[in-house]
């Protein structure tokens, strides 16, 4: 189980007052399904993922991003029960969406970086630190009930 | 995954942007790897890894210069860095999974210092780029 020293907690829920959820969500996806195409193979749904602008400008991508951050908002106020906090999500991502887990982790990574790019100087490694643990905790979380 | 020529021209214009600062950025990056993967450290109980030491700063300024390096070569990526190759794998023998810890890392960094400059197709550029130098590293392994 994910431990947050009382520091990390400060500066998880420090930054994340400031993130722009909606905004920062469709960025986020849009961004893992530029880099990563692969993990376009869920949102058939879609329409137009031709290119990185479509992507990007796509209203259900951003709207399903913005879905994804507003429970990532869930992990922050629940840092210390991830996992009681995605069991539902993680028996849907696995029984009905058949997600391969490895997704979130590529994911929360991409959000990292999207996050250092809005927070610059803010950012530092300590604060990264924080944010990695969260995304992997979070990524444990939803691959918790696979089976 | 091979970079295509897009890619290329991605990579380099991006990378000619950075100047004199990648020795700065290798080190940033090297210093988030340790901090966000203990793991990583492991590979390193001979280094001060304090905050500001020299070896990290001088190794940071060994991996952006052989990164640059890679980004003058990318046609000819496994040839350019073949002695960087035989290194890793019969004498620094780093776990694969570790590159990829690197990568984010500087991606991170890159992100943090121009952001402006980091669309999602250079991103996704970068990426690619990255993964295939990893991948050159470890070709030797077995």
């Amino acid at each position: 189980m994910v431990h947050f020293t009382a520091e990390e907690k400060n500066a998880i829920t420090t930054i994340w007052g400031k993130v722009n959820v909606e905004e920062t969500g469709g960025e986020a996806l849009g961004r893992l399904l530029v880099v990563y195409p692969w993990t376009q193979r869920f949102f058939d749904s879609f329409g137009n993922l031709s290119s990185a602008s479509a992507i990007l400008g796509n209203p259900k991508v951003k709207a399903h991003g913005k879905k994804v951050l507003t429970s990532f908002g869930d992990a922050v106020k629940n840092l210390d029960n991830l996992k009681g906090t995605f069991s539902k999500l993680s028996e849907l991502h696995c029984d009905k969406l058949h997600v391969d887990p490895e997704n979130f982790r590529l994911l929360g990574n991409v959000l990292v970086i999207v996050m250092a790019a809005h927070f610059n100087k803010e950012f530092t490694p300590e604060v990264q630190a924080a944010f990695q643990k969260l995304v992997t905790g979070v990524a444990n979380a939803l691959a918790h009930k696979y089976h | 995954m091979a970079l295509s020529a897009a890619d290329k021209c991605n990579v380099r214009e991006f990378w000619e942007k950075l100047g004199e600062n990648t020795k700065v950025y290798g080190t940033e990056a090297l210093v988030r790897t340790f901090l966000c993967f203990p793991e990583t450290k492991t590979y390193f109980p001979h280094f001060d890894l304090s905050r500001g030491s020299r070896q990290v700063q001088a190794h940071g300024k060994k991996v952006a210069d052989a990164l640059t390096l890679a980004v003058s070569h990318l046609d000819d990526l496994p040839a350019s860095l073949s002695s960087l190759s035989e290194l890793h794998a019969h004498r620094l023998k780093v776990d694969p999974i570790n590159f990829k810890l690197l990568s984010h890392c500087l991606l991170v960094t890159l992100a943090r210092h121009h952001p402006g400059n980091l669309n999602p197709e250079v991103h996704a550029s970068l990426d690619k780029f990255l993964s295939y130098v990893a991948s050159v590293l470890t070709s030797k392994y077995r």
